[in-house]
């Protein structure tokens, strides 16, 4: 009853090919984003900013990014972090070496060069399909952690091996405090979702996923294979390298090559794939899932008053973590997105059988 | 000469240490279709099951053989791999028959967090020593052939001997056995070979039992070379473009891959290294599978990927 499309009729083309199509999703959406925009950064406390609200956009938009690869275009890639980490040294880059360069131009900037090396790395996946792509995609990682480990030109020539950014300033405003940290990374993150959506449902959005439903039968009927994956790449490193860059500057304030592992590669997989593949909504639930959890496992022992010691508890962690993996892919293979959409379908009815 | 020829016979070596790893990883794929990344965890954990059970058993039960207690140490160890195999295939595979291959590729990274965490839990985090009495002191060969002749490390030797007669003898328990020929048919047509008879579960856990003994032998050889530690996990990250480039299906490539992989890294570190900066080895492989790749894009041995619209 509270989800139904009924009396909901379109009368022009406009209606019918607007983003959400049915009602309560616009408000639903519309009141999400004025929440986020209005209400979160006066409610929330700044340990959440900082460890939970900061981290959760930054890595749902990666994670945003990592899908339309892996979702909608079907390419399986393993070097997620190796862009990530393109994107944040290239804006470090431009930021430091072009003098007056504004900081969201760098960061921006800092995606254009993930895309070449996005785009670089995807050239392979033309001919190579499947999990022998997962795996030579790694070959982005590693080479890339190794680039910023050993080339000193990359990292300024900074002694240590470790960067870091200083205030950040965008027109007049500084972007000092974690709620303001915090509206910046919604920024972002609101205009890549809004793009990625948009694009997702248009042309292109097709072309990719006719690419990874059966990408002979695509060709045969004429999708070009280069365009349309060396496309997907591109789109999805750009995004990738700019969550990179939003983690280097805005999450971490300086960083080492190993913020960007291939762990970091693994966890946006999981997001994805427990988020749901080839879903805009799924990458964020995926990211929430994955950042809270292990927040949430940590501070069990204490808040049922449980001594353990730390080592004892980041292993029961990692156990717990893995369990739950394995369990959310068994119990829902589609991931927390299926759900969703099995709870909309629920609430069309509910409180009525029929 | 000698130095090249060092150069050539460490990668050689190392190279088939490598082919172990992989030779995990193929077994599972060929049996399966599952693409198993928790096989360096696997590694791990027989490594810390072997150590330690080596450290209690002569404490429990007073045994003064070292060779005896290694001999139960690992046996308790392959009893242990063995549990875990029966209980992935009945907790995690089984419930997963018919997904997608990354889906599967996920939940084997799941196992690898709990494997890495369970068996730090049980059986502890520090760094363990396993001593087989393997030989450690390093031997000059050819040393009448040429000048100063060629430095190799003995241990690397048994290693690689140890690891050549596994491959001969799983070679041979996939050609002449029953269960081998169960095996192959399984890897072929999962379909086909249920409709004969063959149960698919048992085929799973006596696969990941294999799989278990590879990891158990690699985990000895790498730990008593190395320590057993966490680190011994990513044994794995080197093996996975020896699995790739040898082909994700097949034994023979698994072990020609890891030797060409080994020479490869080796021999790029010391002669391409230097323009580079050093420490090349850590992506070399990778992207020399991946040039590879491009050529023959289903490995060198792998089954010819036929697309059927």
């Amino acid at each position: 009853m509270l989800y139904r499309e009924n009396g909901q009729f379109k009368t022009s083309y406009h209606t019918d090919q607007q983003i959400f199509p049915i009602g309560q999703d616009r408000l639903l959406i519309l009141a999400l984003a004025a929440a986020a925009f209005v209400v979160v950064p006066f409610v929330a406390s700044e340990y959440m900013f900082r460890a939970i609200l900061i981290p959760f956009l930054i890595l749902s938009l990666a994670a945003l990014g990592l899908n339309i690869l892996v979702g909608y275009c079907g390419q399986i890639s393993l070097g997620t972090g190796g862009f990530m980490a393109v994107g944040a040294y290239a804006a470090y880059n431009f930021l430091v070496r072009v003098d007056g360069m504004p900081v969201v131009l760098a960061i921006l900037l800092g995606g254009v060069c993930a895309t070449v090396v996005g785009v670089l790395f995807g050239i392979p996946s033309l001919r190579i399909k499947g999990l022998y792509l997962a795996v030579a995609t790694l070959a982005a990682q590693f080479f890339t952690d190794w680039a910023f480990l050993r080339i000193k030109w990359f990292t300024n020539n900074s002694s240590s091996g470790s960067v870091g950014v200083g205030d950040l300033s965008v027109l007049n405003w500084t972007v000092n405090t974690p709620a303001e940290k915090y509206l910046f990374c919604l920024g972002f993150v609101a205009i890549f979702a809004l793009l990625a959506k948009n694009l997702v449902r248009s042309h292109i959005g097709r072309e990719w996923m006719a690419m990874r439903d059966m990408d002979v039968a695509a060709s045969v009927i004429g999708i070009r294979p280069v365009y349309a994956k060396l496309t997907a790449f591109a789109v999805s490193s750009f995004i990738v390298g700019v969550a990179g860059a939003l983690w280097g500057f805005v999450y971490l304030g300086s960083w080492e090559p190993a913020a960007f592992n291939i762990d970091r590669s693994f966890q946006l997989l999981f997001m994805v794939i427990i988020g749901g593949l080839g879903s805009i909504m799924g990458s964020f639930f995926g990211a929430a899932f994955i950042v809270i959890v292990p927040i949430v496992l940590d501070n069990a022992p204490i808040l049922f008053g449980i001594p353990i010691d730390t080592a004892t508890a980041s292993h029961l962690t990692f156990i717990i973590f893995g369990s739950l993996i394995v369990f959310f892919l068994i119990v829902e293979p589609h991931g927390l997105a299926r759900l969703w959409s099995i709870g909309k379908e629920k609430l069309r009815l509910w409180p009525f059988p029929h | 000469m000698g130095p090249f020829l060092e150069t050539l016979i460490g990668g050689l070596m190392s190279g088939m240490l490598y082919s172990l790893v992989a030779l995990g990883f193929v077994l599972i794929f060929k049996a399966s279709g599952v693409f198993n990344f928790a096989q360096g965890a696997m590694v791990l954990f027989a490594a810390l099951a072997m150590a330690r059970f080596s450290e209690w058993i002569p404490k429990l039960t007073g045994l003064d053989s070292k060779v005896l207690a290694n001999l139960l140490a690992f046996a308790a160890a392959m009893v242990v791999m063995i549990a875990v195999a029966w209980l992935v295939e009945r907790l995690v595979l089984g419930k997963l028959v018919n997904q997608e291959g990354i889906t599967l590729l996920m939940a084997t990274l799941g196992i690898t967090y709990f494997m890495d965490g369970f068996g730090q839990t049980v059986f502890g985090s520090d760094i363990y020593k396993i001593d087989v009495g393997m030989p450690k002191e390093p031997v000059f060969l050819f040393e009448n052939v040429f000048q100063g002749g060629v430095l190799i490390n003995q241990e690397d030797m048994v290693a690689a001997v140890v690891a050549a007669a596994l491959v001969g003898l799983l070679a041979a328990f996939f050609q002449y056995t029953t269960t081998g020929r169960a095996l192959r048919a399984v890897a072929d047509d999962h379909q086909a070979a249920q409709s004969i008879g063959i149960p698919l579960n048992r085929i799973w856990v006596i696969v990941w039992s294999v799989a278990g003994f590879v990891a158990l032998v690699a985990g000895v050889i790498w730990g008593s070379k190395l320590g057993v530690q966490f680190s011994l996990s990513l044994v794995a990250l080197k093996a996975l473009p020896v699995v790739i480039l040898g082909g994700l299906t097949s034994v023979p490539g698994a072990i020609i891959g890891g030797l060409i992989i080994g020479v490869g890294e080796k021999l790029s570190e010391v002669y391409i290294g230097p323009y580079f900066g050093g420490g090349i080895e850590i992506w070399f492989a990778y992207v020399l599978a991946l040039i590879f790749l491009l050529v023959r894009p289903q490995g060198l041995y792998g089954e010819k990927i036929i697309d059927r619209v």
